[in-house]
Parts: C-alpha cells; structure tokens; sequence
C-alpha cells in the first residue's frame, strides 16, 4: 500500500527546488516528518530544506507527527512574511 | 458581517471601510499597510507579494473571526493584496467598527499582528539597485519546529537560494 500525495512550494522553497508542486508516494503509514525525510534524502536541492519546516496539511497548519493519506495536499510553508 | 479577502485588484479603501460601522458604533477604525521606498537601510522600488491562497483565505477569516470575538462585534473586515506592487499602493486594508474606541484599536492590532505570524504570504523586495530578496519571515505557530529548533544550516541554504534565485 503507497500513499499518493501532492506537496507544494511556496516562495523561497520554490525558488529553491526549482518547482511549484511534486506528487510522492510514500509506503505504509507515513507522517508528514516521514514526507519530509523522504524529500530531503534526494539530495541537492531538497536537502536544503528545513529538518522540520512549517507544513500545512488541506490548508490547516499540521504537526510533523499527523498521519498523511492520499490525496492529501501538503504545503511547505516557508517562514511568512504578509502584511 | 466579517469580510475577508486576498486580491490580486488593488484594494480601495472606502470598500473596506464601507463593510464596517453600524448606528451602535461611536468608533471606526481603518488601519492601511503600504509599501515603503526603503527596507533595512536599502531603497526598495517595489514588492511582490507570493500567496498560498486557498489557505491563505481561511486563515484571513480565521483571523478575523478571532478579532470580532475581541471586539465584542462581528464589523471586521480585511483585504490583503497579492501580486507585483508599487511603492505607495495599499498591501493590506483592515476595517473594524465597534460602540467604543479601546476594543477597536485592540482588534485591528490584533488582525495585523497575527496576519504577520501565520498568513501564508511572502514578499519579495525589488531594490533599487536591481537586486531582489525575499523578505525574512516568521516561523507560523502550530507548525514545523520553533525558530530556536530551527536548523541554522538549512536556514542559511534557503537563504541562499532565495538571494540566487531569480523568477
């Protein structure tokens, strides 16, 4: 069983790894920590991404422990700046 | 009513303030973000302003609804700007009306302060000079590590790449 899911970049992310959005399939029962490891391992760019950077999951602001399921859409948050 | 928006059409004041106000209120308070011509000693000629707006309108509203349950009234109403902007134009517009002036001023303080904590909006400051950077941000609350967990190393790359980078 893989989990499907869609990760987006934002701002300097994005600039940084060069896209706006990357599907993944991870195995088991992953976390958004375990989505995190998973890109970061690719190497350069991706690991030049925070150990635990700001993730929204669906739009609301998750805790690196949440459970992912597919479909998901997961948002790499970088420090905001509005207003 | 509360009201909030992310826009990419420059934001009018007298909408904003026209969402707010009641015959109870004896206080209205229009509070206008504006882009400044200088950032950290350097001239800035414009800004761009990233968004993540399918979040970025929940969270306004989330915001809002906060500030209204401060103000003891539900006459909030704020906008925030998207796209590139010039020096002058408005980037965020908020609105508050309440009977007096103490739980107006608190609310409208409110809203900015916490748009600046967890609103998924970037800028990118266009400098005189030609360069462009992204403005440093705040780590959000309820997400990711703390600042002081952060890891200074990653930090530094992102950095980088965000002064390499150019859109």
């Amino acid at each position: 069983m893989s989990v499907s899911v869609r990760t987006l970049f934002f701002a300097a992310y994005r600039d940084l790894l060069g896209t706006s959005a990357l599907d993944v399939a991870l195995e088991g029962q992953p976390t958004v920590a375990d989505l995190v490891r998973n890109l970061r391992a690719r190497g350069a760019p991706f690991d030049a991404l925070p150990e635990q950077p700001a993730v929204a999951v669906n739009r609301t602001y998750a805790e690196s422990s949440e459970l992912l399921s597919s479909g998901d859409e997961v948002a790499f948050i970088p420090p905001v700046a509005g207003g | 009513m509360i009201h909030a928006s992310v826009q990419t059409s420059p934001i009018v004041p007298e909408t904003v303030l026209a969402q707010v106000g009641s015959d109870q209120d004896g206080a209205v308070l229009l509070f206008l973000g504006m882009v400044r011509n200088h950032a950290d000693g350097r001239a800035v000629r414009g800004m761009y302003y990233d968004a993540y707006e399918a979040m970025a309108v929940p969270v306004l509203r989330e915001i809002a609804t906060e500030a209204s349950a401060r103000l003891g009234s539900d006459r909030v109403a704020v906008a925030h700007r998207t796209g590139d902007l010039a020096i002058g134009d408005i980037s965020v517009a908020i609105a508050v009306s309440s009977p007096h002036r103490a739980e107006a001023y608190e609310a409208s303080r409110y809203v900015i302060e916490e748009i600046k904590k967890r609103l998924p909006v970037w800028k990118r400051e266009h400098y005189v000079d030609g360069e462009e950077a992204w403005v440093e941000g705040t780590v959000p609350p309820g997400g990711g590590a703390p600042p002081h967990r952060a890891s200074p190393e990653a930090k530094t790359d992102i950095a980088a790449a965000a002064r390499g980078g150019t859109p």
